[in-house]
């Protein structure tokens, strides 16, 4: 099956293509093996608390308050965003910049790497990134950059991104915000 | 719930480039407006269209920023386009645009108008097609036609730049007689199709034709071809972007072409039905123009 369809016309090599894929409901992805929500959970706030020029990149999912969710979400990942130590770069729209993007201050999904490799970032959370674009910027920046990517997402995950969750509200990144600060306390950070 | 998508989550307000603050703040969303919208706050306010990657001096970007700066309503309002120069400009749009295969615009903008129609029947939505010659009188024409047919309450705007533009130049059904292009070296042997007076026999009840080179004239056809889609039914609005490219000018002469033309292909040409002129005379008296 992987391949047939889109995936096998893809110039990079493609998780999907490597046979990995999303993880079943209640599970997690590190690299291509499913485990427990929790292990990824730690795994993730390891490798951002220890990885240099951790960042997240929050989507138009929960930059802009059209609902109660985005703004509840928004409040959760700026704590987030303190418990690891992470800088914040917004992925706000998805329009190709032109003549070019601020790869100091923004991330576009039609080119990610270039913010990724300006500002050194070894790992990143994608977070509130519509599913179609984040598949599109994950490819890439999987195959053009050493960062560790992590996908929060709020449906069924993404197989191109080195660690996933899926299914993730704000009573779930409630639950990782509580761990994260675990493993800080663990590493003496 | 429309205008919010633009609202900006005060914990991010930070990390925001001054252009998406200034979109949530400064642009002219209809919501935030007293009067109607037009391009006299162009200068003072923050455009839809910031930017774009259309060749300098290219008529057709000034064309879409009156476009866009006489939408009715641009936080409620849906663009679908066609495969195009259009659809170079599209992309950088801070509005729901709809990408459409090449020529069935208006069949793709049917289905959305009537599914909004049905979503939200207590809020008016507007969808606005924007295609250029190819898409709307050669390759999409039966699409076009047939929505104009079948009285769909959608407002169709035609870029007209007489030449398939971006694939070499090519001869369209909308290339003047004779005309000659690097990819059509004999000329052209048949007439320009006058797609407006097609479109006025095929039910439109607003049609016009025109060149963009009087900034305030486009911004009044755009909203009153608007505000009569939204009650009434289909309209159609043709007019001219030249291609400076093809038809070998240079930067800074579109302007002047568009202006020669007014008295040529372009001369003004307009029809509005008995209904659509009684509707725009009670928008006037209610200050929607």
């Amino acid at each position: 099956m992987a391949n047939q369809g889109p995936a096998y016309y893809s110039p990079y090599p493609t998780a999907l293509y490597e046979g990995v894929l999303t993880p079943p409901e209640g599970k997690a992805l590190l690299l291509e093996e499913v485990v427990e929500e929790e292990i990824a959970m730690r795994e993730i706030a390891k490798q951002m608390l220890t990885k240099e020029n951790a960042t997240i990149f929050p989507g138009p999912q929960v930059l802009y308050g059209y609902n109660e969710e985005a703004k509840k979400k928004a409040t959760l990942i700026k704590e987030m965003a303190e418990v690891l130590n992470a800088k914040m770069i917004p992925m706000y729209d998805y329009r190709p910049k032109y003549p070019k993007i601020d790869a100091e201050v923004e991330i576009n999904p039609n080119h990610p790497n270039l913010t990724i490799w300006h500002n050194n970032i070894k790992a990143a959370i994608f977070i509130g990134v519509h599913c179609h674009y984040a598949n599109v910027a994950l490819k890439m920046v999987r195959c053009e950059t050493d960062c560790y990517t992590i996908a929060i997402c709020g449906l069924s995950g993404h197989e191109d991104a080195m660690a996933t969750l899926r299914d993730q509200h704000s009573s779930e990144l409630e639950k990782f915000i509580k761990i994260a600060r675990e493993v800080k306390a663990e590493l003496k950070l | 719930m429309a205008i919010d998508i633009y609202k900006i989550n005060p914990e991010f307000r930070d990390i925001m480039p001054k252009e998406i603050i200034d979109l949530e703040e400064n642009a002219t969303w209809a919501q935030n407006q007293t009067k109607p919208r037009g391009i006299k706050e162009m200068p003072d306010t923050k455009e839809i269209l910031e930017e774009h990657s259309l060749c300098a001096g290219c008529p057709e970007a000034a064309a879409l920023r009156y476009v866009l700066a006489a939408l009715p309503k641009p936080e409620e309002t849906i663009i679908v386009n066609s495969t195009g120069c259009t659809s170079l400009m599209f992309p950088h749009i801070a509005l729901h645009t709809v990408h459409s295969l090449f020529g069935n615009q208006n069949a793709v903008a049917t289905g959305i108008k009537r599914v909004l129609d049905w979503r939200f029947p207590d809020i008016e939505k507007d969808v606005v097609v924007l295609a250029g010659d190819g898409a709307t009188v050669d390759i999409g024409l039966d699409y076009t036609l047939q929505s104009f047919f079948r009285q769909e309450n959608i407002t169709t705007i035609c870029f007209d730049n007489e030449v398939y533009a971006n694939t070499g130049g090519q001869e369209s059904g909308a290339t003047p007689k004779g005309q000659v292009f690097k990819m059509a070296p004999l000329g052209k042997k048949f007439e320009k199709v006058k797609m407006w007076e097609l479109a006025t026999t095929a039910g439109c009840h607003y049609t016009m034709n025109m060149t963009a080179s009087a900034p305030k004239a486009v911004a009044k056809a755009v909203r009153e071809a608007i505000l009569v889609a939204r009650e009434i039914g289909p309209t159609f609005l043709n007019i001219y972007t030249p291609c400076i490219l093809e038809i070998g000018l240079s930067a800074n002469e579109g302007l002047g072409e568009m202006k020669d033309q007014d008295k040529d292909r372009f001369a003004s040409y307009k029809f509005v039905s008995p209904e659509a002129e009684e509707f725009l005379k009670k928008c006037k008296a209610e200050g929607k123009l």
